[in-house]
């Protein structure tokens, strides 16, 4: 108490190299086999509903990681800087993300694969067979050129904004002094601003419009809330297997307890924006509503959307609820793992009933490409990680977290 | 015999006080209280003091919550008097869900409150009892139940040593409002 002596080695640099870079690798080949055979058996459009679903997963939970460094910096937080160049390491691969998504949603686009409900032939035009009225009313602001501004628009200011964060938090290191992190406070009470304004219309776009004749206000912070809570558990599964392979001394478990709380508070957030749809439209009955539920009710997903509740709200409560269940890394690395699995879960039943629909499958392309994506992001985030020292030695608020207790 | 019942050591530093309670727990004198101007990390492990029971409490208040807000409900909209809604069966469950979530809030803070105003003697009507007044503004002081420890001499040197800057043999528990 009261004394600045540590052993912490803040020197230390993550080695990037032997088993993670192996798996990774593995991983990458797998998915790639795995979309090659799902383009060659002639699974085209299920190929790219998985390409999608992993393609924004991906690109959430890197932006989840600028989205924790903006909120860090406004409140000013303290606790967390020993763990921020965990965040730091995602928000660096957002560009990559970014790019990885514009190319799949484009080529959805042009080969009429994704997003055919709104984009195809004569579906505006009154004389035309495939007319659809509800369409043509939405095409002012949901048409292809519009709809490409937008999303290269967002995810290029979200990757300025990540990356811009994670620069300045460099320059900290080498200069030292309070510029970089008053810096930091601007750019990310920026990047919140336009950010909690734009995610909703990236979800509208991306997987909203998927079932174009359906809306919901409600969409939105309901893939906000999934894309927050998968960020939140990456960051915590990465702490804790850097802690268990010897680094990151300085995280102990009021770092984790601290994280741990807010994955359960964000899990009942989830549930509670998830219910809150759920409820309005139950209660409304219109059938321009319901259908979004009444797909999700048929034989082919109703087990998978009670699932879907059980593993993102009923697990986590049950599990996370008391004190020393979040201060154990055992079982904190068990829900986060659990929780991820849960939103790949969450995504599959948004995007899935819109795509394949009755079609439905899962097997060697879902698996695949899950692991795919999921080796490219511990690849490139790990590769960001090795980079740079492992904690931010001259930020303000190093003792702060250093010596945190709850 | 003397008429001492607490022994109260004020310090100045709070980290003498920490040390304070080290060489008093080292000479097996129980301590029976501590008071702080502010909080003091770590100092709970010290002396051994439990964890709260107010989250068993929240819990029971919540739970109680849920009961009552379904209960009322289902009196109301399904036993009692069914209305036909929109359509919907009188036992509309996801209707129920975000008045017991509510009221599992509603109960859950007020119980937690009103408890631990009550386990900490914090009613109208209520005189505040204080061991001493300074521990509230500028001393940091240990307190010692002299009934319970004998050697009084012995604990004076201690806090002594230690760093105390004023050493009270109070024959009253509390000096305030009584």
């Amino acid at each position: 108490m009261g004394t600045h002596n540590h052993t912490h080695n803040f020197t230390e640099r993550f080695d990037f190299s032997g088993k993670p870079k192996t798996w990774s690798l593995i991983a990458i080949v797998i998915g790639v086999l795995a979309i090659a055979y799902g383009f060659l058996t002639h699974h085209t459009e299920r190929t790219f509903a998985n390409l999608l679903l992993m393609g924004y997963y991906f690109a959430c939970v890197c932006a989840a990681g600028a989205f924790f460094l903006a909120i860090q910096y406004v409140a000013q937080a303290g606790w967390a800087t020993g763990l921020l160049r965990i965040p730091q390491a995602m928000a660096r691969v957002l560009p990559v993300a970014s790019i990885i998504l514009i190319i799949i949603c484009a080529s959805g686009l042009a080969t009429h694969e994704l997003y055919h409900h709104w984009h195809a032939d004569g579906i505006t035009d009154p004389n035309s067979p495939n007319y659809d009225a509800i369409i043509a009313g939405k095409s002012g602001y949901l048409n292809v050129p519009f709809f490409m501004i937008r999303l290269v628009g967002f995810l290029a200011l979200y990757s300025f904004f990540a990356v811009t964060l994670a620069k300045l938090s460099v320059n900290e290191d080498l200069e030292g002094g309070l510029s970089s992190y008053k810096k930091s406070f601007k750019y990310s009470v920026f990047f919140l601003v336009i950010f909690g304004f734009t995610t909703p219309l990236w979800a509208f776009d991306t997987i909203m419009s998927l079932e174009a004749h359906w809306f919901s206000t409600m969409f939105g912070w309901y893939n906000f809330a999934a894309m927050w809570v998968s960020g939140l558990c990456v960051i915590t599964i990465i702490a804790i297997l850097l802690k268990r392979s010897g680094y990151m001394s300085w995280i102990n478990e009021n770092h984790l307890h601290d994280l741990g709380k807010f994955i359960f508070a964000f899990s009942i957030f989830w549930t509670y924006v998830w219910f809150a749809q759920f409820l309005l439209i139950y209660y409304a009955n219109m059938p321009e509503e319901t259908v979004y539920f009444y797909k999700r009710w048929e034989p082919e997903y109703k087990p998978w959307f009670w699932l879907n509740l059980i593993i993102n709200f009923v697990s986590p409560v049950l599990i996370l609820m008391t004190r020393d269940a979040k201060r154990r890394e055992t079982t904190l690395l068990f829900v986060a793992i659990l929780l991820l699995c849960g939103h790949w879960l969450d995504y599959y039943i948004m995007i899935m009933p819109g795509t394949v629909g009755a079609e439905r499958t899962f097997g060697i392309v879902e698996i695949g490409t899950a692991l795919g994506f999921a080796g490219l992001f511990s690849l490139l985030t790990l590769n960001a990680l090795s980079k740079h020292s492992l904690i931010p030695v001259k930020h303000p608020f190093l003792e702060e977290s250093l010596h945190h207790h709850i | 015999m003397s008429n001492t019942k607490y022994i109260l050591g004020h310090f100045e530093d709070p980290d003498d006080m920490m040390h304070g309670i080290e060489q008093l727990q080292k000479n097996n004198i129980s301590i029976y209280d501590v008071f702080t101007p502010m909080p003091i990390h770590g100092i709970e492990e010290k002396l051994g003091v439990k964890r709260s029971r107010l989250p068993i409490v929240a819990f029971l208040f919540g739970i109680t919550g849920t009961c009552f807000a379904f209960g009322l409900m289902y009196y109301c909209l399904v036993y009692d008097w069914p209305m036909n809604i929109g359509g919907k069966p009188a036992f509309a469950m996801p209707d129920f869900i975000p008045i017991m979530f509510e009221l599992t809030v509603l109960f859950a803070s007020y119980g937690m409150c009103f408890t631990f105003f009550f386990r900490n003697h914090l009613f109208p009507g209520r005189a505040p009892r204080v061991m001493d007044l300074r521990a509230t503004d500028d001393r940091f002081i240990i307190a010692i139940n002299a009934k319970h420890n004998p050697y009084p001499e012995k604990i004076d040197n201690l806090l002594k040593e230690a760093g105390a800057v004023e050493i009270k043999h109070n024959e009253r528990k509390y000096v305030s409002y009584e």
